[in-house]
């Protein structure tokens, strides 16, 4: 075919490709450069070296106490989602009366946005323990777990969706075969259904664990950090240190460097982990 | 055979109990909106009664606070137009880069899927910065920033599926005289409908939903939905609880509408997204 020529090229990737450089492309490389600066505007920039990189994580423990905080988050909240998620999609695969009315259900917090779902809870939690004489932002406990549950209440219903299809493609020829051989519930479960759904636990550990760790509307609507940032994730951090205080545009985007590069380790190795035990049908 | 039933009714029932305790939160927010607020914070679990029941009052204030209704419009606007630009560019990009097999294409790919990964705070300071220098700080410019925002997911989905059409189609196409741009249209296009349906499904939620990248690039001279809400908190906690819950209800009851028209599409594009990824 003659399509390799210039103008079939400038035609089928031009627009898209020039919008990914000026939206992402010369933003991330600039992003880079610009962690090593001192800068107010992006224009009067100062090469500095690593002395935003050693603020952030000297000048206070803001960095290091949201880091703590969303890992944290993301370890309760990561089992939490895929747990529940998983025992929906067993129960939901075997033919019950109501599974359709179920599924929508469970599915519907999913298309709420962030900010919306964090005014949600907080009304919620809040009147919950105003019984008590709290709020969402007494104890940074409460917020730590109100955003656990506000992050399974959203994320259990895609996750559930995942894992039907994963539980749905496996032969029931095999099924029937381990029972045949006497295998009961519990063995077919961790003999047949769990390998047999490894690429769905792939990806749903995949999205569980980088929105865990990217999540900003939720926190910023449910507790904006309170108290005393003990409840700022890593997202929200950068966010206020970016926009929060003149002057340390240079550290928030050295701090946004470093997030980006935990994330991108953390998803890699968790998907070389998954997908090693992944099992060719 | 009678185990498997009595199983099953318990099953039901655990489900029954689990369907309410997600559907609380939302009967809660919807049975607030129509209090009086300052009985809110106090006693959400309590259904409005003659003394604390205002009507649509907080739904008025809300709309006048925050200028629901031009937020809904730009929100509905933005989303939508997005949507088509970013399904009709990208599929046209993951074609053409799967086809034409040159070191370039490849390594646009990998730029595309790398893209994915990396979180909005590491591009977000920059990003908004040259989106107000090119005076992309508008809801067209936002549209065209959505473009290059989104391409990473779609070229990468749309390519997965590309992979599996067979070429000699395209081919014959060629033979009988079609030029690329039609052979693209009118051949592939439509093999590739029901991943450009996942595509859209998996971009109208991010799109609709989106606070920061809309708040940074264009500020509250446009509102979207997300933007309104967040809007009412204003300054420190001097937030007009009936007002929130009010716009929370108006917030909601568009995804639901979505939600419960195009379920099918959705659970399957969620699905399809999955596999590809």
């Amino acid at each position: 075919m003659k399509l390799g020529n210039k103008r079939w090229f400038a035609v089928f990737v031009g627009p898209t490709f020039i919008a990914f450089c000026i939206a992402f492309l010369v933003p991330f490389i600039m992003g880079l450069y610009l962690s090593f600066c001192e800068f107010r505007t992006v224009s009067d920039a100062q090469f500095v070296g690593l002395k935003n990189y050693i603020s952030a994580f000297s000048e206070n423990s803001d960095f290091l106490n949201s880091l703590w905080f969303t890992i944290r988050f993301a370890i309760a909240s990561v089992i939490s989602v895929n747990a529940i998620a998983f025992l929906l999609a067993l129960l939901l695969t075997r033919g019950i009366r109501g599974t359709n009315l179920f599924r929508t259900v469970f599915f519907m917090p999913n298309l709420i946005g962030g900010i919306v779902l964090g005014y949600i809870w907080q009304l919620i939690i809040n009147g919950i323990l105003y019984n008590y004489g709290y709020s969402i932002t007494s104890r940074a406990t409460f917020g730590y777990w109100g955003l656990v549950v506000l992050m399974s209440w959203q994320m259990i219903g895609y996750m559930m969706i995942i894992y039907i299809a994963g539980v749905q493609n496996i032969p029931t020829a095999i099924l029937e075969a381990a029972r045949v051989d006497g295998a009961g519930a519990i063995r077919t479960l961790f003999s047949i259904t769990i390998p047999s759904v490894m690429p769905s636990i792939t990806i749903c550990l995949f999205l569980t664990i980088t929105n865990s760790f990217k999540l900003f509307d939720q926190n910023l609507a449910l507790t904006a950090g309170a108290p005393l940032k003990q409840t700022q994730m890593l997202a929200l951090d950068i966010y206020n240190t970016f926009y929060g205080r003149i002057g340390y545009e240079g550290v928030g985007q050295a701090k946004a460097v470093v997030f980006f590069v935990l994330v991108a380790l953390v998803a890699v190795l968790q998907l070389y982990f998954t997908r090693s035990r992944e099992v060719e049908n | 055979m009678k185990k498997i039933k009595i199983s099953n009714i318990f099953i039901f029932t655990f489900l029954l109990g689990l369907s309410v305790v997600f559907l609380i939160p939302i009967i809660t927010v919807v049975s607030n909106s129509f209090k009086d607020r300052f009985s809110i914070s106090q006693s959400p679990f309590v259904l409005p009664n003659s003394d604390t029941f205002v009507g649509v009052e907080n739904y008025i204030k809300g709309i006048d606070d925050t200028g629901f209704i031009s937020a809904f419009f730009w929100s509905l606007f933005i989303t939508v137009t997005s949507v088509v630009i970013i399904v009709i560019f990208t599929a046209m990009t993951a074609w053409y880069i799967t086809r034409v097999k040159t070191r370039l294409n490849n390594f646009l790919y990998y730029l595309f899927v790398f893209s994915m990964i990396v979180p909005f705070q590491m591009v977000m300071f920059t990003m908004s910065k040259i989106a107000n220098t090119l005076r992309l700080d508008n809801p067209l410019g936002l549209i065209f920033i959505y473009l290059g925002f989104g391409a990473g997911l779609s070229v990468f989905i749309f390519s997965g599926f590309v992979k599996s059409i067979p070429i000699s189609l395209e081919e014959a196409a060629i033979i009988d005289g079609c030029n690329v741009f039609s052979t693209f249209w009118l051949v592939v296009f439509p093999m590739l409908k029901p991943t450009a349906i996942t595509v859209a499904i998996l971009n109208t939620m991010w799109v609709w939903n989106d606070y920061l990248l809309p708040y940074l690039v264009i500020g509250s001279d446009y509102k979207t939905i997300p933007i309104a809400v967040q809007y009412l908190k204003g300054g420190y906690g001097s937030i007009d609880m009936g007002a929130m819950m009010a716009m929370l209800v108006l917030s909601i009851v568009p995804v639901v509408v979505f939600y419960l028209t195009c379920q099918k599409y959705i659970i399957k594009g969620v699905a399809a997204g999955a596999v590809k990824g």
